[in-house]
């Protein structure tokens, strides 16, 4: 299980970064944290010619509060997410979700960015950024675009980053005085990947409610039909029952060891649970 | 001479003691020498191109982009090597009727299982050694795949070795009593179940790694292998590679976790050897991870119908069961595949008395990995078996479970006697097991609480297992079947001329504190302190001759060798201690390294004894020729095994919701005979324990249809982890063997062999009030919801 | 193609400069070209906890870094952290627990036990035991592991 070879290149700047990506055709792969692509290409199962590491390039890590925004480099670390108290004041569900990413020799080195870019369905988190409604901001060498998290995720392992094109940052509303955030991931073993996840970020009143699942389909999943019967609601058993109801057609896949029924009644269970966090 | 039973007590003893592993601090500093440590001179690298079908024609193999490769530099297939080796058939004699068809290290023409090396890279590294493989291009006709070992001797199932017209490896009854009779009777309550385990795998963290270094000059190959059974690859490379058997040189220096599955013939290792012997330079070869997974040996695929018949006092009045089990397209070579069946049949049932055992075994050719003997070998599977169905009984008749065990396990005065199966069994303990089990546990108070938490909507359950491990065989497990491997071991004690002691042993470490034991034998019995003994392990050239440690004999037989030895070497000594000091032998002892009065006066240093043999000869009178040398060897006789016995408890919450299963408790109580290391022993019980626990809920080695491995990833083959396991709370009973001086019995495998029958049993008495059972295991999540009629 | 790349770190406190194929990930350089082979190399893909040591002050998977990656780096491996003592309470408290029986989880074990401690972490068994729930052990059955965290955690064993 050794990496097929592949040229490496380590540009200090943003730029130059983008340029060895215009000029791949495709056949280059950004590396940030590795720690699902390191895996790929030591299963041989991603054998890029070049590996652009964005590791050396200072600016592309570390976060800036703007008003209503927080903005996190793509290189940030998951580590360093745990450590900044003011990304946590901010962003609050960020604490909650982090500890169950992996394991913390994997959140030393694993990356948000790399995580949003290489979208795999089962990670925490694309759910928070879809959860949020964060924002995705993509360069290439010739522009540059945010894209809503509602529509960055296309599939497994697929997104509409194009492959000349970097995530650059990752963009996550600020949390307003009275949000409330319910996190809960069924796991089989701590830091695994889910067999099931749910967010759901509310306001106060629950005038507005997001739902979002990860570990069930072939992307992180909004369910609207579970946003409108929880919207406006009294948040009672009622109102829980009605969201659970209308996941009969959220697009659950199977994997080795879970059906895709499974997946749906556990998606159900999640969305209990984490929306009891927000009435705890 | 002093009893050495009374050496027990002696106050610098360390024979039943806590002492720690010498051998620790070497490996905690990152001081292994395990054998991807290891470097030779011109060594370089196998990778193997392996079958992607399960069952297929090899059409082509193209090897011309792989042999142009860079670094590579030799490339051969399946033809290419059998010029070189004699195949190996994986049949035993005493189990009658067994077949298997002739394996060679490579496949040639038909490859029968995904992952069957097919072509050999050797290269100057690994990596480039992969990248060649990669070049490989094999063309495949596909055959019809017998895969799932359930219809594989349907009549229209395709037939693996066509020339025994059935996929049917070995077939075996044990009729003892009447069952039919005791079925029908009309005062009995009936349970009747199927069970199934799932094929799991050993997933040692350090995978199977050789080094193969043969030396043309010598005719003589030294393989460094990381394994259990050094003189049985001694002999198999011997014979299979046609080279005298003392030419071979095994060393097993460390190895990162065996648990069974390093004690066999795996192509790809005898592909190493003889790839060694073609180059003439030394070959590395290191599976990976995705190798290990779909390479090393599997276990404990079985499907059983079992039903039980017990009176309404709760006596069992018959147990009945149907086993059938896939072990891949090959019966494994030395120690066949049909050794688990065989054990499910002789230990199901044994803790109780049973007088009607009805008991079928079908072994079945298949086109998946090939199983064979993994830890407590067939005990999850006859345990879980006998204790399911009893539990369920139980419930049937409203009797506790504890009660019903009262009722049934074989009293322990009853002993010597002979099991349903017709296994000798001595010095047991199963009743005083299950007492001190239920005090230990506060059982009354644990059951108060789930009722109570029940109609909280919490689901608790609690499940035992009465349980025997066979440890310490007999020639009778394997030598009177034809297999190259000893049932005996020897140990070699001599006293050096600094006054220290070096010891060599034929058993072999892997982990369990083999080394640490036959060091505490060897000081305690012996009489020096524990830093002045030396071991040596795991080398065929320097260590006496025996079978290596498996099947929980490191202690019992290899210790008992120590013992004998270290008591031999002591006579020896005093003998000469007598003559220089004027006195009588039997009024000397060693202690602490000083020859003394049998009162502890002190009189001679043991250096000044052995200087004075060494240097000194002419200060001895010339008739005394000192041996400071002696070799002990020990088998055990009259039994064919040891049988210890245990008691065990698992507490669990069922999530009923998300069919999440956690373990909250378990209690082992072990008879294991003299407890020679608590430390160790206990922390043997704990992994075993947990090891159970993962096959009872976690590990399963999933297949396709068409027998592709679905999950060769840690990431998807899920292991027990720390955050998710209990504390394991550990107690003994020591009922010494009769059958050694030491008293030790095996300890290695009795929690793995008890735990998935505990767990299963506890799983079942949380869902009770829900009206769902489970009987399949592991008990994943979706498994446990279907059972809940959830999903 | 650029297949090799020089590079200079520091490694258990010693400078090395090495010319390694770019492909070479972290744990297979220090293994195969410094010939520390306390790091144990057990899945290759970030699971098992095996090849875990300390890059920049923080444990990572040997496995998914580059040697490359580690260009300009502070590296410690298990042989660093017992040369300079830093391991010393806690090997010695592995020992009298014996919390290793083969000892190839070892290395990993105790450098993200290191972490732990050295963070201030509680000797509280549930967070002990979800700290090293990345770190494979086939032998132990986990307790006496965090049995030996314990008591370096509260003082019970001294080096």
């Amino acid at each position: 299980m050794k990496a097929p070879d592949f040229d490496y290149q380590s540009p200090e700047t943003l730029e130059a970064a983008l340029a060895l990506l215009a000029d791949a055709d495709g056949m280059a792969e950004p590396l940030a944290g590795g720690q699902s692509l390191m895996p790929m290409m030591n299963f041989r199962l991603a054998a890029p010619e070049t590996l652009v590491d964005l590791n050396g390039i200072p600016g592309l890590s570390g976060v800036a509060i703007e008003d209503s925004w927080v903005a996190i480099g793509a290189t940030t670390r998951y580590c360093d997410l745990e450590d900044d108290k003011e990304v946590i004041e901010a962003v609050p569900l960020i604490a909650k979700v982090l500890p169950h990413i992996a394991h913390a020799a994997i959140r030393n080195r694993g990356t948000i960015g790399g995580s949003i870019a290489l979208a795999d369905p089962a990670a925490e988190m694309p759910a928070v950024l879809l959860a949020l409604g964060g924002e995705v901001v993509l360069q290439s060498a010739s522009a540059r675009r945010t894209v809503k998290a509602d529509d960055f995720f296309l599939g497994i392992y697929e997104t509409v980053r194009e492959p000349e094109e970097l995530v650059v940052a990752v963009r996550l509303p600020k949390a307003k005085p009275h949000d409330r955030f319910g996190f809960h991931e069924i796991v089989r073993r701590h830091g695994d990947y889910a067999m099931a996840g749910c967010i759901v970020a509310a306001d106060a009143t629950l005038a507005g409610v997001r739902v979002a699942f990860f570990g069930v389909g072939d992307r992180p999943l909004r369910a609207e039909r579970a946003e409108d019967a929880l919207a406006g609601s009294d948040g009672g058993p009622a109102a829980l029952h009605a969201a659970v109801a209308a996941l009969s057609d959220l697009e659950c896949d199977g994997d080795v060891s879970t059906s895709a029924d499974t997946k749906r009644h556990l998606a159900g269970v999640a969305l209990k649970r984490a929306f009891s966090e927000l009435t705890a | 001479m002093t009893n050495p039973l009374t050496l027990y007590d002696r106050p610098n003893s360390y024979i039943g003691h806590s002492v720690p592993r010498p051998d620790a601090r070497r490996l905690s500093e990152g001081r292994g020498r395990f054998v991807d440590d290891k470097v030779l001179p011109r060594m370089v690298h196998a990778a193997f191109v392996r079958s992607d079908m399960a069952h297929a024609r090899i059409t082509s193999i193209d090897i011309s982009d792989a042999k142009n490769s860079p670094g590579v530099i030799a490339v051969w297939t399946g033809a290419d090597l059998a010029p070189h080796v004699e195949p190996y058939v994986g049949v035993l004699s005493h189990l009658a009727g067994l077949r298997s068809a002739p394996q060679m290290p490579l496949a040639d023409d038909v490859a029968r299982w995904q992952g069957e090396p097919l072509a050999m890279i050797v290269a100057t590294s690994r990596a480039l050694a992969e990248d060649a493989v990669a070049l490989v291009t094999v063309e495949y006709e596909e055959l019809p795949a017998a895969c799932d070992m359930e219809t594989a001797l349907d009549p229209d199932a395709p037939v693996i070795h066509q020339e025994f017209g059935s996929n049917l490896a070995w077939e075996r009854t044990v009729d003892v009593g009447d069952t039919k009779a005791a079925f029908s009777r009309t005062d009995v309550t009936l349970v009747e179940r199927e069970l199934r385990f799932g094929r799991h795998t050993g997933v040692t963290l350090e995978a199977r790694a050789a080094i193969a270094d043969f030396d043309p000059s010598e005719d003589h190959l030294t393989f460094h292998y990381s394994g259990q059974a050094p003189h049985m690859m001694q002999f198999i490379f011997a014979k299979h590679l046609g080279l005298a058997e003392e030419n071979v040189r095994i060393i097993a220096e460390d190895v990162g976790g065996s648990f069974g599955i390093k004690i066999h013939t795996y192509g790809d290792e005898i592909a190493t050897a003889i790839a060694s012997r073609l180059l003439k330079r030394p070959v590395k070869f290191v599976a990976d991870r995705h190798e290990s997974f779909l390479t090393d040996i599997h276990a404990r695929d079985h499907v059983v119908h079992g039903k039980m018949a017990v009176t309404q006092d709760g006596q069992i009045a018959a147990l009945a069961f149907d086993d059938v089990t896939g072990i891949g397209p090959f019966s494994m070579y030395p120690r066949t595949s049909a050794i688990e069946a065989n054990q499910v049949l002789n230990l199901t049932g044994a803790p109780y008395d049973i007088e009607n055992y009805h008991a079928r075994a079908r072994v079945v050719f298949q086109n998946k990995n090939m199983m064979c003997q993994y830890r407590a070998v067939g005990h999850p599977i006859a345990m879980a078996i006998c204790d399911g169905l009893l539990e369920d009984a139980a419930a049937a008749i409203g009797l506790d479970p504890v009660e019903i065990r009262r009722r049934n396990l074989m009293r322990d005065d009853s002993y010597p006697r002979a099991s349903a199966s017709g296994m000798k069994l001595d010095d047991l303990s199963h009743q005083k097991a299950l007492e001190r089990l239920v005090d230990m546990m506060r059982y009354e108070a644990l059951r108060e609480d789930q009722a109570r938490l029940r109609n909280e909507g919490v689901f608790r359950g609690i499940g035992f297992c009465s349980m025997v491990e066979v440890t310490n065989p007999s020639p009778m497990f394997y030598g009177i079947g034809g297999a190259p491997i000893a049932s005996q071991d020897g140990a070699t004690i001599r006293l050096d001329a600094g006054g220290g002691i070096q010891v060599s042993s034929s058993v072999t470490e892997q982990g369990q504190g083999t080394n640490t034991i036959l060091a505490q034998i060897a000081a305690d019995i012996f009489g020096v302190d524990l830093d002045r003994v030396r071991i040596k392990t795991g080398d065929t050239e320097v260590t006496p001759y025996g079978g290596g440690t498996w099947a929980s004999r490191g202690a019992g037989i290899g210790g008992e060798a120590m013992l004998q030895a270290a008591v031999a070497l002591k006579e020896q000594v005093l003998d000469v201690a007598a003559v220089i000091l004027q006195a009588k032998p039997d009024d000397l002892d060693i202690k602490a390294g000083k020859i003394t009065d049998t009162d502890g006066t002190e009189r001679m240093d043991l250096s000044d004894l052995a200087r004075t043999v060494y240097y000194r000869g002419n200060e001895l009178p010339s008739d005394l020729k000192p041996e400071l040398i002696a070799t002990r060897h020990y088998r055990v006789t009259d039994f064919p095994f040891v049988f210890t016995n245990g008691a065990m408890a698992a507490h669990v919450e069922v999530d009923t919701d998300t069919g999440i299963i956690r373990v909250l408790d378990f209690w082992a109580v072990e008879d294991c005979g003299r407890v020679l290391n608590p430390l160790l022993v206990d922390e043997q019980i704990r992994g075993g324990v947990v090891q159970g626990i993962g096959g009872a809920l976690y590990e399963e080695c999933l297949y396709s249809e068409d027998g592709q491995m679905l999950n060769t990833t840690m990431a998807d083959y899920l292991v027990p982890m720390s955050a998710e396991m209990p504390d394991i709370h550990v107690a003994h009973i020591e009922t010494p063997t009769k059958t050694s001086v030491l008293g030790a019995k095996g300890a290695g495998e009795a929690g793995t062999g008890g735990a998935p029958g505990a767990i299963l049993n506890a799983v079942n008495d949380a869902l009770r009030p829900l009206n769902s059972s489970l009987w399949q295991m592991p008990m994943t999540p979706e498994r446990v919801l279907k059972a809940l009629g959830k999903v | 193609m650029k297949q090799t790349a020089q590079i200079s770190l520091t490694v258990n406190g010693e400078t090395v400069e090495a010319d390694v194929p770019v492909r070479r990930n972290l744990v297979d350089f220090l293994r195969q070209d410094l010939g520390l082979t306390g790091s144990h190399v057990g899945c290759e893909h970030g699971v098992c906890g095996a090849c875990t040591l300390e890059v920049d002050g923080r444990m990572v998977r040997g496995c998914l870094m580059l040697a490359v990656q580690a260009n300009g780096a502070n590296v410690t491996t298990v042989e660093g952290l017992a040369d300079s003592g830093r391991s010393a309470a806690l090997r010695q408290s592995f020992m009298a627990r014996n919390a290793l029986q083969c000892g190839f989880c070892t290395p990993g074990m105790l450098a993200s036990a290191i972490e732990y401690i050295e963070a201030g972490g509680a000797s509280d068994r549930n967070a002990i035991r979800e700290h090293l729930s990345g770190n494979y052990c086939r032998c132990t059955g986990y307790q006496a592991i965090v049995d030996a965290v314990c008591d370096v955690i509260d003082g019970r064993v001294s080096a």
